[in-house]
């Protein structure tokens, strides 16, 4: 009896010391220059139900700043630390198809956590054919037979669950051929997406020198890589991603 | 048995008189053959607006739809780009069941035999791969209804005798040719290959091209124009400037629109969106750093990867080449009015008035951000510049005299004048030469 508790006590204590060890790295993206006007999406409001279902107004998200000139839709993430990926207990992330888009556009998800791709149109959408174009050749040689795959109005949900880490893998639906989302497949669990006001927070990072990234679809394709130094406080980046 | 007229009463089905004339007498079959043409063109436009809206893929399946029956899919379904790829599959069986009644037509009687073959071998391998491969239950079906479909058109009881040479060996080219199609097509759709694609909509053209020279050799005119030429010096003619400028002209066709064929399935939209300069600028810069400025810049709503600086180089020579064709057109059309008369003239002015359309075309098409239906119609034109130039081809080299005014007699002028106003209608074809 004592001896389990002895147990217990010394998993506790090194839990808590694991979680006290760890920090957070914060930051902000911003984008420096003047982004291309969106566009409306011309075929969707053309069509007569997803154009209802839109309101009469649709345009592309590509850039999308905030007030501060903060960037949304950029993945950072940590590079070169050891591949990890996720248990069964990391929940899976959602990709819902509403109004003939996707949302959202821009997704990060970990090597091994499962993606579920929803279909909440209704019934007047009968069905959407979920596309997806990966690259990493796990991913390739896993979905070789599931590359393209109908989902009706009102199916259960589809469930991805990729292997390989890839940048942006573009997922479309081949029926409305407007309707595009990218997910980035990262081996590790430190990455965020940054929000509209360009912050991201990555979580629970060991103290320590790292190499952190930011990917843009748009004007950060390849990354902008920088060091960061997480010490017990946690870290802070900025990136300024610039448009030419 | 016979009948009245003398025409034996065996055969297992109805024969039309118009069926049973011979083809050298047959108006109707000139019909026919360019119905089948026209028929064609519209499934090239039909194929045009499945890639102008990125719709090749929004019917995963092939040959059924969605799990259905091809002919059955309901039409509830038929939203988005799936209207388009599905008309594009119904009306290219269409235009499959005019081409074997046309290779059928064009054969006579003589071909049944080697039809019944290839229609009996076609069912038995639908029925071998419904057999060994359960899974692929559509494809056998699809094969065996194919064959089934050949195998009646043998089985009719047609009387006619056999077009003149090459038309029953063009009949039998563009029945190979719509299979082969048909299945390209489905290949592309499976395997996920816009090479596929590619070659898919190569062969669309080469296509169309046979079926209008199939139309254009049943005419009256063509008839005429074999009755007036009958010395067999003329059948193998020495090639002059302007017959070699023609043919190579015809061939920069063919060159410019797999140029096409291949930007189209890239699936990159416009890599250059200005004309006539290209990013502001006689030759755009290609080096990585650009590229990435311009993708920075690209707002695609559609035709969304990337652009490469391969994909700007090949807008660029295409728009070379354009300028080559219009150039070697014009000096055609003015070669042809200058020296020469009648046919060649008449239709090089013809395929200059489609070059300059085309021209307008490609500089829409760019300026209007690629809209689908400007984007199809320069597929059209371009279907329609490559089959002219291919007519004018075989004109000028089955009928020099036609551009040799200065071996042309009077006489023959004005005959041709003639001829070449009654091209198209129907009437009599002299015996195979």
């Amino acid at each position: 009896m004592k001896s389990s508790f002895a147990l217990l006590t010394a998993i506790g204590i090194a839990s808590l010391a694991q979680f006290a060890t760890a920090a957070d790295i914060t930051g902000t993206v911003t984008l420096s220059g003047t982004p291309p006007a969106e566009i409306d999406i011309k075929p969707l409001l053309n069509d007569p139900v997803c154009g209802k279902l839109n309101g009469g107004k649709a345009t592309t998200h590509f850039y999308v700043v905030g007030p501060n000139k903060g960037l949304a839709d950029v993945v950072v993430m940590l590079k070169g630390v050891p591949p990890q990926a996720a248990d069964a207990s990391t929940p899976p992330a959602v990709l819902d198809q509403k109004g003939c888009l996707y949302s959202p556009q821009i997704l990060a998800i970990q090597t091994g956590q499962k993606l579920l791709v929803k279909n909440s149109d209704p019934a007047s959408v009968p069905m959407h054919n979920v596309h997806i174009n990966p690259t990493a050749a796990a991913n390739v040689a896993a979905y070789s037979t599931k590359i393209s795959q109908p989902q009706m109005s009102g199916a259960p949900d589809l469930t991805y669950d990729f292997s390989a880490p890839e940048n942006f893998m573009k997922f479309q639906c081949d029926v409305h051929p407007w309707m595009f989302a990218w997910v980035t497949v990262v081996d590790n669990p430190y990455f965020a997406v940054t929000g509209e006001d360009g912050k991201f927070t990555i979580k629970n990072v060991k103290p320590g020198k790292y190499k952190i990234v930011a990917l843009h679809r748009k004007a950060a394709n390849a990354g902008i890589e920088k060091d960061v130094e997480v010490k017990d406080s946690g870290a802070t980046v900025d990136f300024t991603i610039e448009i030419k | 048995m016979k009948t009245a007229a003398g025409v034996p009463r065996s055969g297992l089905f109805f024969r039309p008189s118009f069926l049973m004339n011979q083809p050298s007498n047959n108006r109707w079959l000139h019909r026919y053959a360019v119905l089948t043409a026209l028929a064609t063109l519209a499934l090239i436009g039909i194929g045009g607006l499945v890639t102008s809206h990125e719709a090749g893929m929004s019917v995963p399946d092939w040959p059924n739809s969605y799990g259905y029956n091809m002919f059955l899919f309901p039409p509830s379904k038929w939203i988005g780009g799936i209207l388009y790829e599905h008309t594009h599959r119904l009306w290219a069986s269409m235009v499959g069941l005019l081409i074997v009644a046309l290779t059928r037509w064009l054969g006579g009687r003589p071909i049944r035999k080697p039809l019944a073959i290839v229609g009996l071998i076609e069912v038995l391998a639908g029925i071998a791969v419904f057999v060994i491969w359960p899974s692929e239950k559509a494809t056998g079906g699809f094969l065996t209804g194919i064959g089934g479909l050949v195998l009646l058109a043998a089985l009719i009881w047609i009387r006619g005798e056999a077009a003149p040479r090459p038309l029953p060996q063009l009949g039998w080219a563009v029945f190979f040719i719509v299979q082969l199609q048909g299945l390209l097509g489905g290949l592309r759709v499976v395997l996920f290959k816009d090479q596929i694609g590619i070659f898919h909509a190569t062969l669309a053209q080469i296509f169309f091209v046979l079926l209008c020279l199939i139309a254009l050799m049943t005419s009256k005119w063509w008839n005429r124009m074999v009755t007036q030429h009958t010395t067999r010096d003329t059948l193998v003619p020495s090639a002059s400037g302007l017959q070699k400028l023609i043919l190579a002209t015809t061939a920069l066709i063919l060159f410019q629109l797999i140029l096409g064929a291949t930007m189209r399935h890239q699936h990159a939209g416009l890599s250059i969106r200005d004309f006539p300069l290209a990013y502001g600028k006689l030759w755009p810069a290609t080096d990585p750093a650009s590229v990435a400025r311009y993708n920075e810049h690209r707002m695609e709503m559609i035709d969304i990867n990337p652009i490469t600086a391969f994909q700007i180089q090949l807008q660029m020579v295409h728009r070379i080449v354009a300028l080559l064709i219009l150039g070697a057109v014009a000096f055609c059309a003015w070669s042809a009015w200058r020296k020469h008369f009648g046919a060649v003239a008449k239709l090089s002015a013809f395929w200059l008035g489609l070059i300059f359309c085309q021209a307008g075309l490609g500089a829409a098409t760019v300026l209007s951000g690629k809209a689908a239906d400007v984007a199809t119609a320069h597929v059209l034109v371009g279907a329609l510049s490559l089959a002219t130039g291919a007519a004018l081809s075989i004109i000028a080299l089955r009928f020099p005299a036609l551009g040799l005014a200065s071996t042309e007699s009077k006489a023959l002028r004005a005959a041709n004048m003639n001829g070449v106003m009654d091209v198209g209608s129907a009437g009599e074809m002299p015996a195979a030469r």
